[in-house]
């Protein structure tokens, strides 16, 4: 009973293969933005981008291989709760950011 | 009852456990052990769902404060910018601390998949020191940013960097108070069911942290030193 052991998250389990993968992954892309801010080589709204996807492939990494996030975990559940999160991310996020850069815009042009 | 037996299949992982509880009982304690089994599991896995949910509301709050800070990274009234306060290998340094404590969390967990006790205690320990080493740097980060004149008081830009770095170490702060709890737990009282569902749950957290931790290094630091 009590070495009866059974993961919770419903995930699959990953193996330490995957965590070396996704660690190995996750430390590219931490290393090149760092690089890419330390001797610029490319113009800065490229510079920008470029650090934004790594981000956002690193979350991505991470979510799959330190998270164990898939379509079947929880019955779909953690994906479903994410997406959902994703969106209020988005509204809160964005669209502060637009509102109180338009309203500073026109605060200012008057 | 029937409440029960709609809501729990939605989790996902009733079958599994099902067809993975131990078979060679016999008779009715047999019956009994399983429907036993099947119970906690199914409350482990919900606890586990539940703090899914929690760290999704969590993502809200962080949402909110780098929405903050984003509209306010260019009101420096008059004092020192991004550029000229923060030392990036450093950063880089204390990134790669906290990539290391997620991944020695996940060997943690691995061990715990293998039943190997010791193993656990072990992973969680080094995991513990990696995120003391981590709070360790920010403090003194904060405290040579605010001893040398860059307080969250001295403009909006840097009220909105200690809010929302200060709120990610208190997490940090929070989730090793847990695993210190953790580790006491699992020496005291091993592997049982409701240590492994703990276990899980913290899992998720730490790794959300290490999560947020990537957006506050590529939009604070990077960002702010470009």
């Amino acid at each position: 009973m009590a070495d009866h052991t059974t993961t919770r998250a419903g995930e699959a389990h990953g193996s330490s293969k995957s965590y070396l993968t996704g660690f190995f992954l996750c430390a590219i892309l931490t290393i090149i933005p760092f690089m890419l801010v330390m001797n610029p080589v490319f113009s800065r709204p490229a510079t920008l981008l470029i650090m934004v996807a790594f981000a956002v492939a690193q979350i991505v990494i991470q979510l799959v291989y330190f998270l164990h996030m898939n379509r079947s975990s929880e019955g779909g559940w953690n994906l479903i709760s994410f997406v959902f999160t994703l969106v209020i991310l988005f509204i809160i996020v964005a669209l502060s950011i637009w509102i109180i850069w338009s309203m500073h815009f026109h605060m200012m042009s008057s | 009852m029937t409440t029960l037996a709609k809501t729990m299949p939605l989790t996902g992982d009733f079958p599994r456990h099902r067809a993975s509880a131990p078979a060679h009982h016999s008779g009715d304690a047999h019956h009994h052990a399983s429907l036993h089994e099947e119970h906690t599991h199914g409350q482990g896995s919900m606890k586990v769902l539940g703090m899914w949910v929690y760290l999704m509301s969590d993502c809200i709050l962080f949402g909110s404060l780098f929405a903050s800070y984003a509209v306010l990274s260019g009101a420096f009234a008059g004092g020192p910018t991004g550029q000229e306060l923060f030392s990036l290998p450093f950063i880089l340094v204390e990134t790669f601390v906290l990539l290391f404590s997620s991944i020695t969390y996940g060997y943690a967990m691995l061990a715990l998949h293998r039943h190997n006790k010791t193993g656990v205690l072990q992973w969680l320990s080094v995991t513990f020191l990696l995120g003391a080493i981590f709070i360790g740097m920010e403090i003194y980060e904060f405290h040579h940013l605010i001893s040398s004149g860059a307080g969250p008081t001295r403009s909006a830009y840097l009220s909105s960097f200690f809010a929302l770095v200060g709120t990610h170490g208190l997490h940090v702060a929070a989730g090793l108070i847990w695993m210190g709890v953790l580790i006491h737990q699992v020496k005291r009282r091993g592997l049982t069911d409701n240590n492994v569902t703990r276990l899980s749950c913290l899992s998720l957290f730490w790794h959300f942290l290490d999560l947020v931790w990537i957006c506050v290094f590529t939009f604070v630091y990077l960002f702010g030193v470009f």
